[in-house]
């Protein structure tokens, strides 16, 4: 039976130069990079390294790059770290109705220590309106937070107008590029934002290592007190071999971005066109074309996505939901929320999240495994019951 | 995994005796129980399922342990039968078991009081 992977949101491989590039820091060269003696210099060199590739990824200077535990952290230091520095200056902060949780919750967080929030809505493909968020700007708006690309249904917003509009107010702009960094061209200059957060382990690289770039000047209360480490933005002795892994993954991203991204396009929309042939009442979600090369998102009518994976799992599929049974709170995607998908339809919801090491042949292999699944569920289903007796089909 | 795979009594039954419904789409799971009743017992017990992998394997399970039951026994099986038959359920997904057995005793409700009414319209 093939093995096929396409959770790459959840995690990608790593790649066997990012491993072999990690494997002496986690032996021999096992020096702290803030000693001053030379087993500290090596590290300390290994870590510069990582921050030149990391920087050359965004078009970065390095010195404006630190280094966290993930993406997670790196939104979490950006939110809560920039609008508490600005205190003084205002308490109202702007993000997005679709963003990933570490930035939602950390805005919202931020609501309970004297902070106002607003979340601008989005279209029915998850398209942020830069109007919306020029509409959403007051005179004591501190920072504005948008993603710059939607990991669950693959939308790839307009950061650069958002980033302009921001400016002109003259307000901080933070974006969360997780999901997109490596697989879009993301220039922080061009974009004109003040910050953006990056993860190692959309990348090919290790877990546990992310990065946050910030704009030379811009202020930050630090999430973790401690030593001088990233110019006292971040304490803590750094993660060497996870540092130096993230490295390499962000240079071999930087080197092959545009032919990763025409590989994963090509595999996307023939998942895509595929699957919508063969699967009736089927529906992508995110937006048809303005989307990320790896990912093909779907809901699909009258049955729940957890069951679809779990029988795409038993025929060598890996696959994702995120939908409502995975969650002990029973609510469906706030994402597909956002996008007005209406509660009993976001439960059918499927993500296929495409890696380099996808072939055209593992396509082939879904869009022929696939459509028997929803069959059956649907005989299954009440609601598919429902709907032939109605007139349907 | 073998209920999820191969779930037994899959369908509806056109002149079921009694039907029971419960849940909705919108929090995740819906299951409806059909029964026919021959002689005070259980003689077809089907059912359809919109749900998550447990949902599936509970109908299932729930169907077999009810047929061919008197309705007295059906209406004794517990959500921690169900689960327990099953060998044991994650805790976050214990509702569905709790589902299973709800539509099974709503049916048998919805027969029961289908039969008071004849009753009270022969008597």
């Amino acid at each position: 039976m093939p093995e096929v992977y396409l959770d790459h949101y959840a995690a990608t491989p790593v790649l066997p130069e990012v491993a072999e590039a990690m494997r002496p820091f986690l032996s021999d060269e096992f020096g702290n990079p803030s000693s001053l003696h030379s087993r500290g210099d090596a590290a300390r060199e290994a870590v510069d390294e990582a921050r030149e590739r990391v920087a050359s990824l965004i078009g970065a200077d390095p010195e404006e790059i630190i280094f966290t535990s993930g993406g997670t952290e790196a939104n979490n230091t950006a939110v809560k770290g920039i609008a508490w520095m600005s205190r003084r200056k205002g308490n109202h902060v702007v993000v997005s109705s679709i963003e990933h949780f570490s930035v939602l919750h950390a805005a919202r967080t931020l609501e309970k220590f004297d902070f106002e929030l607003s979340e601008v809505g989005v279209d029915s493909t998850a398209m942020v309106d830069p109007d919306d968020v020029r509409g959403s700007i007051r005179d004591d708006t501190v920072l504005v937070s948008v993603m710059a690309a939607n990991g669950e249904v693959g939308t790839v917003q307009r950061i650069a107008e958002i980033a302009a509009i921001a400016r002109e107010k003259k307000v901080l702009f933070h974006t969360d590029a997780v999901a997109a960094a490596g697989y879009i061209p993301l220039d922080v200059n061009s974009l004109g934002v003040d910050a953006m957060s990056i993860a190692s382990d959309m990348l090919y690289g290790p877990k546990g290592v992310g990065a946050l770039w910030l704009r030379k000047g811009v202020r930050l209360m630090p999430l973790l007190d401690g030593g001088i480490q990233e110019g006292g933005r971040r304490g803590g002795t750094e993660n060497v071999p996870g540092i130096v892994g993230m490295g390499k993954a962000a240079e071999l991203a930087s080197g092959d971005l545009a032919s990763r991204a025409a590989k994963l396009t090509g595999m996307r929309d023939k998942l895509i066109s595929g699957l919508m042939s063969a699967i009736p009442r089927l529906r992508l979600t995110g937006h048809p074309t303005e989307r990320l090369p790896w990912n093909a998102s779907f809901v699909v009518e009258f049955i729940e996505g957890e069951s679809m994976l779990l029988f795409l799992d038993q025929k060598g599929i890996s696959v994702s939901s995120g939908s409502a049974c995975t969650s002990r709170a029973l609510k469906g995607s706030h994402v597909l929320v956002a996008c007005e998908v209406p509660a009993e339809i976001a439960s059918g919801s499927l993500l296929f999240s495409l890696g380099i090491e996808n072939t055209p042949q593992d396509i082939d292999y879904v869009v022929e495994t696939l459509p028997p699944i929803v069959d059956r569920l649907r005989q299954m289903s009440p609601l598919y019951a429902k709907y032939l007796k109605e007139g349907g089909g | 995994m073998e209920h999820f795979m191969n779930p037994r009594n899959v369908g509806e039954i056109e002149d079921a005796d009694g039907i029971g419904e419960v849940g909705n789409p919108v929090c995740g799971d819906m299951m409806t129980f059909y029964i026919k009743v021959d002689d005070g017992r259980l003689s077809d017990v089907k059912f359809k399922t919109f749900g998550c992998g447990a949902a599936i394997a509970v109908s299932s399970m729930v169907s077999e342990m009810a047929l061919g039951k008197t309705l007295d026994e059906a209406l004794k099986i517990s959500r921690e039968d169900v689960a327990e038959q099953l060998g044991g359920l994650p805790k976050q997904k214990m509702h569905c078991s709790n589902l299973g057995a709800d539509a099974l005793h709503k049916a048998i409700q919805d027969y029961q009081a289908k039969q008071k009414e004849e009753e009270a319209q022969n008597g």
